[in-house]
């Protein structure tokens, strides 16, 4: 169970045990409406991503009303309903960033990969998200992929940078 | 005792009372916008905001505690601005077709800006998307005039217990849903209509039914009936500005003839017959149980002229309340045995109109037109199943909430005020002090055992003034005991049989009572469920108070009206005893099996859109 928390591993397991990780972290968590946001996290590290079947089961095993659920999922962006690419994209628009052209690079990425912030590219790679600043405000801008940042980001190498992940 | 001063004046209130208590205690009227007393205090909405001395920001007075030697002031310069910026504020998102609107001077937010005085909006900006659902067959909801507030919330969630509607998203985009794409006709909604009552503006409101019902009264080849039901004449007379728990049972009848109405019946008759169907319903299964452990012969239940029945559950749910009825749908359908298999009340008055008395008057089922004046949303979900059809044609075609039906009487022109008494048309009409009280919670199971009990044991229920007095009032899981003794010769297997019953009202109680049936934990025999709290006298449909005792004061009028009556039994009811003569023969016979009885349907819990 521990191992499952930092290294989800999901990608080799099927459906079904993914259901059964699901259920026993509920379980954990007592199935308590107090740890909800908990359980929610650990099920997008468990599938990548919030699917309604996911939420029918969380809402049925703490008896919750899906709209309940759903507004607890609406309401925190780092929460997903749709599916995530392979690899996650986060351009960081804080001041900093901001200011050192983070929307250039934004407009640059969804050129290359069109598609639009919050959305996954059709092969499933990519996914793009704007975050408020991830505290390397020296290096602006500054971008994150998985858990790779890159500093002083210049529109024109960004091909290449995602190059390296295809 | 805590001391504070508000504007000046000393006042004490007790330990955990709001600023806002001890205003109202000191006649200071703060103007409130979310507040909803005894349900609803989350300080959202900061029209309420006051200055206390000592603290840096202004404070909301329905949500902060009075605290000792704390000095207040609700009427100062920063204070009214402050109201004013919130004010425009949500103005400046909120459409203003007041005049269009039917929540036009009945608008809590209108009757703020009146003490506000506040300028036409001063804020312009985006607006929020306007969408009108109108997927329930129970309840509309127009997102434009929502004010956030989210007093519905609460009353879905913590009151009710069925989640359905919630804040969805964040900032400027929030919005109050059934969540994702669910629409509120797709949801597991019940269509309780709570939410109608407590919201302050337009946003929630029962589907309109006006339109249809005035086009059947102006076509000639309808025979247009009406019935009401036993909550309405206890609440009606709010809309008219009379104080809550006014019976205005004659001035009711009077104004639904001058409508145009050709037969002005009274659903409290089927609540009679309610309680001679279901009450045998009840001894069946009973005797059924018996029968199954043995207790008593076969011989012995067809000398009753009851039935065989192998597989009766106990214990046994009422079935009037139709929003009860599809909470137990979605969400216990394994207890759907438990529910007595009667239609409710109006729905039977209906398929007896189109039968019974349509056979009288020589009019084909199809060309009347049965209105139901109910003091429920539900019940216009209710018409629409298809379970409600006898013969091809709908039991029931319209139902009118007691807020419509105010509506209607003030469109035709009708002076309420000066209304004669009138009184309700044969055969459909008369009614027992029995049915009065089907409309607050614990009365159907006072109305049955008055005559159950008397039934078996040739005696009255051993109650002052017939009132079963353990299972009325507002608590909400409230029981009784009694026990069989000198049962006549032919019910003497019963002697010794405690009958233990249960009465809630709101659907959190209804849960609860559910999930021991479902652990086998249940020690009653008979369970009363009606699914707004209080029972009918607050339905979903009924006059949105202005009066915080309006339940209790429509409960006692209900009781009054019961006991003004001479005939306070059922059974003793000579239109019924006549209906089973004339027409249905006996109790859960054929004809009633097919006309008065009804089948549940299951469904999940997360409704149709999962």
């Amino acid at each position: 169970m521990s191992n499952n928390e930092t290294q989800c591993g999901c990608c080799e397991i099927n459906e079904n045990e993914k259901f059964s990780l699901l259920r026993q972290t509920i379980e954990k968590y007592e199935a308590k409406e107090s740890n909800l946001i908990q359980i929610l996290h650990m099920a997008q590290a468990i599938f990548g991503y919030l699917p309604e079947n996911v939420l029918i089961t969380i809402a049925d095993e703490m008896n919750l009303s899906m709209s309940r659920i759903q507004g607890v999922v609406s309401f925190y962006s780092l929460f997903s309903t749709q599916p995530k690419g392979k690899h996650t994209i986060k351009v960081c628009l804080g001041t900093a960033c901001y200011v050192r052209g983070g929307s250039k690079i934004v407009e640059r990425i969804k050129e290359l990969l069109e598609i639009d912030v919050g959305e996954t590219t059709k092969d499933m790679t990519f996914s793009l998200e704007v975050m408020r600043c991830i505290g390397a405000c020296g290096l602006a801008p500054a971008i994150a992929i998985d858990d790779t940042v890159y500093k002083r980001v210049n529109p024109n190498k960004l091909r290449q940078i995602l190059a390296q992940y295809e | 005792m805590i001391n504070l001063t508000v504007n000046g004046k000393s006042v004490s209130v007790p330990e955990g009372a709001t600023i806002l208590d001890a205003a109202r205690k000191l006649n200071v009227k703060i103007p409130t916008l979310c507040h909803l007393e005894n349900i609803h205090k989350t300080g959202s909405c900061r029209i309420c905001m006051v200055e206390v001395e000592g603290a840096r920001t202004l404070q909301a007075s329905c949500v902060t505690p009075a605290s000792e030697g704390m000095v207040v002031r609700t009427n100062t310069e920063r204070v009214r601005e402050s109201r004013k910026i919130m004010y425009e504020l949500i103005l400046s998102d909120h459409p203003k077709d007041c005049l269009s609107c039917s929540r036009n001077k009945s608008c809590e937010l209108q009757a703020v800006g009146e003490i506000i005085q506040a300028d036409e909006s001063s804020y312009e900006g985006e607006k929020s998307k306007e969408y009108i659902d109108e997927s329930s067959p129970s309840i509309v909801r127009d997102a434009a005039k929502c004010i956030l507030c989210r007093r519905c919330v609460t009353i879905c969630n913590e009151v009710q217990g069925v989640g359905i509607l919630n804040a969805q998203d964040r900032g400027f985009a929030s919005a109050i849903s059934a969540g994702g794409k669910t629409l509120l006709g797709q949801a597991a909604c019940t269509n309780c209509g709570q939410c109608t009552v407590v919201c302050p503006v337009n946003a929630l409101h029962e589907k309109d039914s006006t339109q249809d019902v005035w086009a059947a009264l102006a076509n000639p080849a309808k025979t247009v009936v009406v019935q009401t039901a036993p909550a309405i004449r206890a609440a009606l007379g709010e809309e008219f500005g009379y104080e809550a728990g006014t019976l205005v049972t004659g001035k009711m009848a009077s104004a639904l003839r001058d409508m145009g109405f050709d037969h002005v019946f009274d659903t409290n008759f089927a609540a009679d017959l309610t309680i001679i169907e279901e009450g045998t319903e009840f001894l069946n299964r009973i005797v059924g149980m018996l029968y199954q452990k043995g207790a008593i012969s076969a011989k012995k239940i067809d000398e009753l002229g009851l039935h065989r029945n192998v597989n009766a559950t106990i214990p046994m749910i009422t079935s009037c309340s139709p929003g009860w009825i599809k909470f137990i749908e979605h969400y216990y359908p394994g207890q759907l045995g438990n529910v007595s298999s009667c239609k409710s009340p109006h729905m039977m008055l209906g398929a007896l109109a189109k039968s019974y008395f349509a056979e009288k008057i020589g009019v084909r089922p199809e060309d009347m037109y049965v209105v139901s004046i109910m003091p429920c949303t539900a019940k216009k979900y209710e018409i629409t199943r298809p379970e409600m059809v006898n013969g091809g044609v709908a039991n029931v075609d319209a139902v009118l909430t007691t807020r419509e039906l105010a509506r209607m009487i003030k469109e035709a022109g009708i002076n309420f005020e000066k209304l004669a008494d009138g009184g309700f048309d044969s055969p459909l009409g008369l009614s027992s002090g029995a049915a009065d009280i089907f409309g607050s919670t614990g009365g159907v199971m006072e109305a049955a055992l008055r005559t159950v009990y008397e039934l078996v044991t040739g005696r009255q229920l051993p109650f002052d003034k017939l009132h079963v007095a353990p299972i009325a009032g507002f608590e909400r899981i409230k029981t009784a005991e009694l026990v069989i003794e000198n049962a006549k010769e032919e019910w003497a297997f019963l002697n010794g049989v405690a009958v233990k019953v249960a009465v809630t009202s709101g659907l959190v109680g209804a849960g609860i009572l559910m999930n021991e049936i479902k652990d086998g934990e249940s020690l009653y025999l008979f369970i009363e469920v009606m699914g707004c709290p209080g029972g009918c006298i607050n339905g979903g449909g009924q006059p949105r108070p202005r009066d915080e005792k309006a339940k209790e004061k429509r409960m006692a009028a209900l009781y009054r009206e019961d006991e003004g009556k001479k005939i306070r039994k059922s059974h003793e009811n000579p239109d019924i005893v006549k209906i089973y003569e004339e027409f249905l023969g006996k109790p859960l016979g054929h004809t009633s099996h097919e006309l008065l009885h009804t089948t549940y349907t299951v469904r999940g819990r997360h409704g149709a859109a999962n």
